[in-house]
Order: structure tokens, then C-alpha cells, then sequence
């Protein structure tokens, strides 16, 4: 029997092959292209010293201690904000308005576009709670942006636990609390894991909530030589300008400076490559044992 | 002794009593901080954004096209028809190019590609979704300007009147745009696409029909909503998209045609924020209300799809 040839079909599959060839070759260029034009600039001087007229060296060092700074405060606020909504959710809530209402504002503000998050951001920290332009009013703005990922992930792992589990351990006499710390939280740890991972992809990829929030200070602070001193010198910063990576990428592209922004760029496509891997590996080598 | 054992469980009792107590309350503090946080944005948006309404009047805000909100010697002015028609007409351009591109490439990879190649495609494009916007931005005014440009050199080439944008226009951050929507659009259809029962699929292949055509009148229909859900996300990641397209849609607050330089609803805050005082700031926030508004209607839309799909 002959396969009857259908130009409507060899028309399709064409239409497939070619838009699958623009995106694969888009998307693959884009990250080859990024790291070649990058992987020359970076070097030891680029990644631990900061910009230095003077010295004419150009370095990173001081955004990448603001992105991880920043990256810290966010995870410390939202974590236990995102996991303690999520057992709510779906350990004591039951179906109702409250419920679906919480669940839609999850849902609106994983929505949000950044840019609206760092003008609340500007007007609620930096003007009504007097904090500026801060590496803190821009942890708190991100807060609220990575909270739905804490949250959706830890839900996601929350209903994967057996139910056998649950009603195991609350019959044999252990209270809801101890059930949830015991059982609950070390058998959903992939999911939470996973959503902290990908809360630092996505703190670590955002730029438009930060430029009004956090500012954009390049410097690294000058470190004394007690460790009380560094640590009074550190808190001190939470309250000063800080720029992240993405922002200072984004102060060098409009000066011109391709070649320190590329070099960031290639940084960051690094940084965002790890993650992946690593939410990979969370949610393998995590699994709850069945 | 006995006694004392006795007392000891009761007060033990009393205490995991409390302690439960307050964990729920703690749990139920936590689960508000979304609604809390929703509000207070929607609040400040609100509140930040109507002052210069009031003060501007809503028509000359809304549908005058004249923005020169600096204006020194004159009034100044603060229509923002034209950043508002470039936000709509930009974002369904770049849904447009990139929501086919998107799709076929879901099926490609769900359907058509060989399991070993769709292995490698896939962490690809999920790769691509986490790369910053900034680097977007990047590599739209470092590559895709200068093409543009030379794009508009043919184009215009002995125009007396077309203002010369150095490839920092509307087709460009369209371009860009179209290319950051493509991981959302593929990753969630490919989900969609790979979640449709494959019973459907074998009745349509055994009723005889080939496989392009299980795939375009079976498939995709069946994972409708899938699809659907990709789309209005791609507008909403669109939309919303600021720092990548700041530099490459050039600034000027013109009519959105391909090749004027425009400003966007995102871009007129990024690129305005940093300096604006008295009304103009205040119109700055109006912008990110307005913006706000559609951010909104897009989530209200989505959710009513995601509703839809539960209930059947």
C-alpha cells in the first residue's frame, strides 16, 4: 500500500522543522555567542578586585558581594514565609474563599512584572519605611517576587508525601506541629530545595526591580582587621547602594563598554547554567524515599 | 511519684497545646503575606498613580500623543497615548512572531524530534528561560541594531523626512521581545502537548489519519488550554519586559511604526524614574498604573483559564 503523499502535510512538517531550526539556532547562538565574546574579559583581576580608575583594571568583585548579599537577605525573609504558607495551604487550610483567594494573589504575584515590584518597592521600603536605596529595600522587594516560587515548590513536594504518613504519625499520638517537622518538611526538602534554587536564579537574573530599589554601588566596602569591626562594617552596608550584577551589565551597555559587559554577561550565563544544574540534582538526589 | 508523672503529662498536653496553636497561627500569618502583599502594591499603585490624573486631567494623560513633560518655556505636557499604543502594538508584533515559532517548536520537540536530539534541545531552551533580560538587551543593541540600521539605510535610503534611529526601533525590541517569549511559549506547550492522553493520539493515527494531521486536528485541539495558558504568559512576560528593550527601542516617544524610535510602558519608567520631579514623576507612576491595570486583566484572564481546565 502506497502512504498517500499530502502537500497540506509536507507543508507542516516544513512549517515544524523550520521554526524548530530559528529557535534552536536562536537560542543556542545566543548562549554560544554570549560566552565567546565574554570569556576573554574574564579573568582573576575581573572577578576579585573593583574598578579602578587609577589602576585602569576593571572588576566585579564588589556586585557580585552585592548579588550574593542580596541574595542571602531575600532567601533568610522569604524562605520561612513561603514554606510556612505553604503547609498552611495544604496542611490546615480547608477548600474556601480564603484559600482561593491566597492562592490567586500567589498566582497575580508571580505575575507582576518586575519593573511594577521596584516602584512599590521604591515608594513602600525607600520612602514610607525611610530605607533608600538599599541592598535591604531591594531584599524586601525581591522578597515579595520569589515568594510564589518558595511557595509553589513546597506545595508541589507537600502533595507528593503520602497520606500514610500523615495519618501514621498523628496515630501514633505525635501532634500536627511534630508530624509537620518530622515527617513533613524532611520528606518535601527536594521541593523547597528547588524552589530556594530557583528563587536564586531569578534573583540573580533581575535588574528592573532593583535599579530604583537597590541602587547601583560597584565598591567593595574597606574591611578592617577585627572580625567584630567586618561584621558592624557588613551590616553597615545593608543600608548603602548596592548594584548586582545585572544592573552594573546594564550601567556598562548604555556607557558603550561592551567588553566589561559581555564579560558580565558570560558571568551570569555561568551563574545561570550552575543553577540549572543544580535544581536538577536537587530534585533527583532529593526525592522523598517511597 | 505516680502523682508527679501525672501532673507532668498534663502540663506537657497544655504545652503541645499551645505550641500548636501558635504554629498554626504562624502558618495561617505566613499564607496572608500574599494577600497582603498584593494589596499593598495594588494599594500604592493606585495611590501613586491618580494625583497626576486629577492634576493633568485623565484625556490629556490618556489620549493626547504630545509628551514633553521637561517643557521649560512652554507648558509642559504629558500625553501618553503613543507609549501606550507601542506597549500593545509591540507586544502582540512580537506574540505574533514568536507564538507560531513557539508552538511548532513545542511540537517539534514533543512529537517529531528524535528522542536523542529533543534530550539536548530541552535544558537548552530551559536554560535560555533563567538568562537575565539584561542580556537580551545586550546582544539586541550589539547585534541586532547595527543590522537594523543597515535594514533602514535600504529602507529610507533618499528620504528627506524619516528621522534616522541608528537601529534602535520598534522592529528591533519586537525582535527582542519575540526571542525572550520563545522558552516560555515552548517549555509550558511542550508540557501541554506531552500531557495529552496518548489514547487520543491512537484513535486519530487508527482512524487513519497521518500523523501531521493527528497532530494539527487531535493534539494541539486537545491541548488547547495548554497552549492558551503559554500565550497569555508570553504577553505578560512581553509586556512587562523592561531592561532588555530600553536600549534598543531607541527612547523617543513616537507613533508606533516599525522603524521610529519608541518608548515603551516599561521603558518610559526605566528610563525617566531616575530624574523626574513634581508632576512628571507623578505621570511616571500613572504609567505604571496604567501598566499595572493591564498586568491585571491579563492575570484575571489567566486564571479563568486555569479555572476552566480544573473544572472540566
Amino acid at each position: 500500500m502506497n502512504k498517500k503523499f499530502r502537500v497540506s502535510d509536507f507543508l507542516l512538517r516544513l512549517a515544524i522543522y523550520i521554526s524548530a531550526l530559528i529557535a534552536v539556532l536562536i537560542l543556542v547562538g545566543i548562549i554560544c555567542y554570549v560566552f565567546v565574546r565574554g570569556i576573554g574579559t574574564v579573568n582573576r583581576t575581573f572577578l576579585t578586585t573593583v574598578t579602578s580608575a587609577i589602576k585602569q583594571t576593571v572588576g566585579i568583585a564588589g556586585n557580585l558581594l552585592n548579588t550574593l548579599y542580596i541574595i542571602i537577605i531575600t532567601l533568610l525573609i522569604a524562605t520561612p514565609i513561603g514554606v510556612g504558607a505553604a503547609i498552611y495551604l495544604n496542611e490546615y487550610a480547608k477548600p474556601g474563599k480564603l484559600v482561593s483567594i491566597i492562592e490567586f494573589t500567589t498566582e497575580t504575584l508571580s505575575g507582576i512584572p518586575s519593573i511594577i515590584f521596584g516602584l512599590f518597592g521604591m515608594i513602600f521600603f525607600g520612602n514610607t519605611l525611610k530605607l533608600g536605596y538599599s541592598i535591604l529595600t531591594g531584599a524586601f522587594t525581591l522578597t515579595l517576587m520569589v515568594l510564589p516560587l518558595i511557595t509553589r515548590n513546597t506545595q508541589e513536594a507537600l502533595r507528593t508525601v503520602p497520606d500514610s504518613y500523615r495519618s501514621g504519625a498523628l496515630g501514633m499520638g505525635a501532634t500536627k506541629w511534630y508530624m509537620i517537622r518530622t515527617i513533613l518538611l524532611p520528606s518535601s526538602m527536594s521541593g523547597i530545595v528547588t524552589g530556594i534554587i530557583l528563587a536564586i536564579g531569578r534573583i540573580v537574573g533581575e535588574s528592573a526591580a532593583l535599579l530604583f530599589t537597590a541602587g547601583s554601588g560597584y565598591l567593595l566596602p574597606k574591611f578592617a582587621d577585627s572580625l567584630t569591626e567586618n561584621i558592624k562594617i557588613l551590616g553597615q552596608k545593608a543600608l548603602d547602594p548596592g548594584g548586582t550584577l545585572t544592573i552594573e551589565l546594564y550601567l556598562q551597555m548604555q556607557k558603550g563598554k561592551y567588553d566589561t559587559a559581555f564579560g558580565i554577561a558570560c558571568v551570569l550565563i555561568v551563574i545561570v547554567l550552575v543553577i540549572n544544574l543544580l535544581t536538577k540534582i536537587a530534585a533527583d538526589k532529593l526525592k522523598p524515599v517511597k | 511519684m505516680k502523682n508527679e508523672t501525672h501532673a507532668s503529662v498534663i502540663g506537657n498536653r497544655k504545652n503541645k497545646a499551645v505550641v500548636e496553636t501558635v504554629a498554626q497561627i504562624i502558618f495561617t500569618i505566613c499564607a496572608t503575606f500574599a494577600i497582603l502583599a498584593v494589596a499593598s502594591i495594588t494599594i500604592y499603585m493606585i495611590v501613586s498613580g491618580t494625583p497626576a490624573i486629577f492634576k493633568v486631567g485623565l484625556k490629556e494623560i490618556l489620549f493626547s500623543t504630545q509628551w514633553s513633560p521637561a517643557a521649560k518655556t512652554t507648558e509642559p505636557s504629558f500625553g501618553i497615548l503613543w507609549v501606550i499604543l507601542t506597549s500593545i502594538i509591540g507586544t502582540t508584533l512580537a506574540i505574533l512572531i514568536g507564538v507560531p515559532i513557539g508552538i511548532l517548536t513545542a511540537v517539534f520537540l514533543a512529537e517529531v524530534a528524535p528522542k536523542k536530539l529533543a534530550a539536548i534541545v530541552k535544558p537548552a531552551v530551559e536554560l535560555l528561560a533563567g538568562i537575565p533580560s539584561v542580556v537580551y538587551g545586550l546582544l539586541g543593541i550589539y547585534l541586532l541594531s547595527p543590522l537594523m540600521y543597515k535594514l533602514e539605510l535600504a529602507v529610507f535610503k533618499g528620504s528627506g523626512t524619516h528621522q534616522f534611529t541608528g537601529g534602535a526601533n520598534l522592529l528591533s525590541a519586537v525582535i527582542v521581545l519575540a526571542i525572550m517569549i520563545l522558552p516560555t511559549v515552548i517549555n509550558i506547550s511542550e508540557t501541554a502537548i506531552k500531557a495529552v492522553p496518548s489514547h487520543i493520539k491512537a484513535a486519530s493515527l487508527a482512524l487513519g489519519a497521518s500523523h501531521i494531521q493527528t497532530i494539527f486536528k487531535t493534539i494541539l485541539p486537545a491541548a488547547k488550554s495548554g497552549i492558551v495558558t503559554a500565550v497569555v504568559l508570553g504577553v505578560g512576560r512581553a509586556i512587562g519586559e523592561a531592561m532588555a528593550i530600553t536600549l534598543v527601542s531607541g527612547g523617543g516617544v513616537n507613533a508606533p511604526l516599525p522603524f521610529n524610535s519608541v518608548r515603551f510602558l516599561t521603558t518610559a519608567i526605566v528610563s525617566e524614574m531616575g530624574y523626574a520631579q513634581g508632576t512628571h514623576r507623578q505621570v511616571l507612576f500613572t504609567i505604571g498604573l496604567v501598566l499595572f491595570a493591564f498586568i491585571m486583566a491579563i492575570n484575571i484572564i489567566l486564571n479563568k483559564i486555569l479555572k476552566g481546565v480544573k473544572d472540566e
